[in-house]
């Protein structure tokens, strides 16, 4: 880690447990705009957290008063148990940033880019030089090490501004949209970057990518208007749908009379959605609320397996990201 | 670790200027024009004498259109391209960032002045000067060229446009041009009180760049135009920390 200078002599450097972010009671306005509405979470060391929202939501806002650029209006940001407004430099030495469509110098080489922040992060000489050429090989630039930052395509620029976040091997990394504007292999890679960064480190990720949530962070975090409307993990927010929990059930049979009677009069069921297709009949059983969805499936392969129906499939549905975003996004709004 | 940080962006600014083909534009426009003015208007060979009076004449005038063109990016680039945003999440100081920004620009304008050497030694060859009013004229464009790039940098944390910031920039400097100037003042005498001329005068860049130019190192000259540098690199900060809230 860099020294660092004598104003922050006196920080403290104790995070409660593995806590190395926490953000307390955040407020901000723009004059008379709300930005950001009371907002508190916390991360720890192997958390990947996802923030998530609409445009406009406060994703970026909130990103740029962790990492300091913006001084929250109301509310403390508390990187590794210090405090961003009182203990700047010590707080910033620990983050590691990716802004928003990754802006960089773009007069500089990539290794003299990489070099000034190596310099600026507190590196000295070989040090610097060696912090230089690891980051080139992690996120593979080495191919255009001593080539202009404008002339590379927007791939290339995106991994350039990530290698310069993590130069300093970070605690904490900030990502705002790590992913925005790569393509699909690119993605990939980036993605797969985070989740071994992950194991040892607190990430903040900001996306509009719900897939990305599932595929790398282990939180999720959901505002809209500046306000949260979920903190957990992902397979909780999924839980949150309408259809999650449901139990899914095709049958092949021609007794579709019998078959339709029966369902229909099922018991701990508060919905029961039959869809008559031209071969398999599909059935949606909705259990009642506290009802394990375990139970009702069994039920339902016992009453096939009475009347000898054969049975298609069978299957509980998790539920999609999009539905419980558009949902709870939605009912803020309203709100 | 402050200092260090200061010189890593004064380094990675200067780099920046000799990379660019639009500095050697800048260095050759000054030049010509700095050598148009002082033997084409400033007539230096008809006035016989062997001293740079009608080199360092033409300065403030020179300045007034080159500094804040030189200048004018400083900030108004960085918040364009949204390098503020990865500049100010390192961990250094505003105070750091501002004057390692300024000291590279002031130290690229001063590279650019050092290279009209040859009018000295023009100067020293056809005849015998004075070397004090030389080398204090010198310091007089230094330090005017100090004053006019620490006003480009402020108008240039006002705006992400470089032609507002060249403009405003342009409006400040001319008027500390113009409230010390002859026919500026002359026009003051027949209704302003003579405190208020005095007053105006003294926050002209003329008045207390003509004493340096003659050779006379006056506490107040220097005060004058530290205070300038000063107060706009503060006033810069300001600038960027609203611009950051």
């Amino acid at each position: 880690m860099p020294e660092a200078g004598l104003y922050n002599a006196g920080a403290p450097e104790v995070a409660a447990g593995g806590e190395m972010i926490r953000v307390e009671n955040l407020f901000k306005w723009y004059s008379r705009r709300l930005a950001v509405n009371d907002l508190s979470f916390s991360v720890n060391r192997g958390d990947i957290l996802g923030f998530i929202g609409p445009n406009g939501a406060g994703k970026s806002t909130t990103m740029r008063m962790i990492t300091g650029y913006l001084p929250p209006s109301l509310g403390c940001v508390l990187i590794n148990g210090i405090d961003m407004a009182r203990f700047p430099i010590k707080a910033k030495s620990r983050i590691g940033y990716l802004p928003e469509n990754a802006p960089l110098y773009s007069n500089m080489s990539v290794m003299a880019f990489l070099k000034f922040i190596a310099l600026m992060r507190g590196f000295r000489g070989r040090t610097a030089l060696g912090k230089v050429n690891e980051v080139l090989e992690r996120c593979f630039l080495e191919n255009v090490r001593h080539q202009r930052i404008d002339t590379l395509s927007k791939g290339y620029r995106h991994r350039t501004c990530f290698a310069q976040s993590i130069i300093h091997d970070p605690d904490i990394l900030v990502l705002d949209e790590p992913t925005d504007g790569l393509d699909p292999n690119q993605k990939r890679e980036i993605r797969k970057l985070i989740r071994e960064m992950g194991r040892t480190k607190a990430i903040v990720l900001s996306t509009h990518i719900l897939e990305e949530v599932e595929t790398v962070c282990s939180k999720v975090l959901v505002i809209s208007d500046g306000k949260k409307v979920f903190d957990g993990v992902p397979s909780g927010l999924k839980a949150m749908s309408e259809r999650a929990g449901d139990v899914l059930i095709g049958i092949n049979s021609e007794d579709r009379r019998e078959i339709i009677e029966t369902f229909e009069n099922i018991e701990l069921c508060d919905k029961v959605e039959i869809n008559q297709g031209c071969d398999v009949m599909s059935i949606r059983l909705c259990p009642m609320k506290g009802i394990p969805a375990e139970q009702i499936k069994l039920a339902a392969v016992r009453l096939c397996m009475q009347n000898g129906w054969p049975i298609d499939a069978l299957s509980i549905t998790q539920g999609t990201l999009a539905d419980v975003f558009h949902k709870i996004t939605e009912s803020q709004k309203e709100s | 670790m402050a200092f260090l940080n200061i010189w890593n962006i004064t380094r990675r600014e200067l780099v920046s200027y000799f990379n660019s083909p639009v500095s050697y534009v800048f260095i050759v426009i000054f030049l010509l024009l700095s050598g148009f003015f002082t033997f084409m208007v400033g007539d230096f060979f008809g006035r016989g004498e062997s001293d740079l009076y009608a080199f360092f004449q033409w300065f403030p005038w020179l300045f007034l259109v080159l500094v804040p063109a030189l200048g004018m990016n400083i900030w108004a680039d960085e918040k364009r391209m949204g390098t503020i945003e990865l500049l100010f999440s390192l961990p250094l100081t505003t105070f750091q960032c501002i004057s390692g920004k300024f000291l590279a620009a002031w130290g690229f304008l001063i590279f650019a002045v050092l290279l009209t050497f040859p009018i000295v030694i023009t100067v020293a060859w056809l005849g015998d000067p004075d070397y004090g009013p030389i080398i204090c004229g010198y310091a007089g464009c230094f330090l005017l060229g100090g004053a006019y790039l620490g006003i480009t940098c402020m108008t240039s944390a006002m705006t992400s446009s470089q032609v507002v910031s060249f403009i405003i920039s342009e409006v400040i400097c001319l008027f500390l041009i113009f409230c010390g100037w002859g026919p500026f003042t002359d026009m003051l005498v027949n209704w302003a009180p003579a405190w208020l001329i005095d007053t105006a005068a003294s926050f002209s860049v003329m008045s207390h760049f003509t004493s340096i130019r003659r050779g006379v190192i006056d506490s107040r000259d220097i005060i004058y135009y530290c205070s300038i540098i000063v107060f706009s690199l503060f006033t810069t900060a300001m600038l960027l920390k609203n611009h950051r809230s």
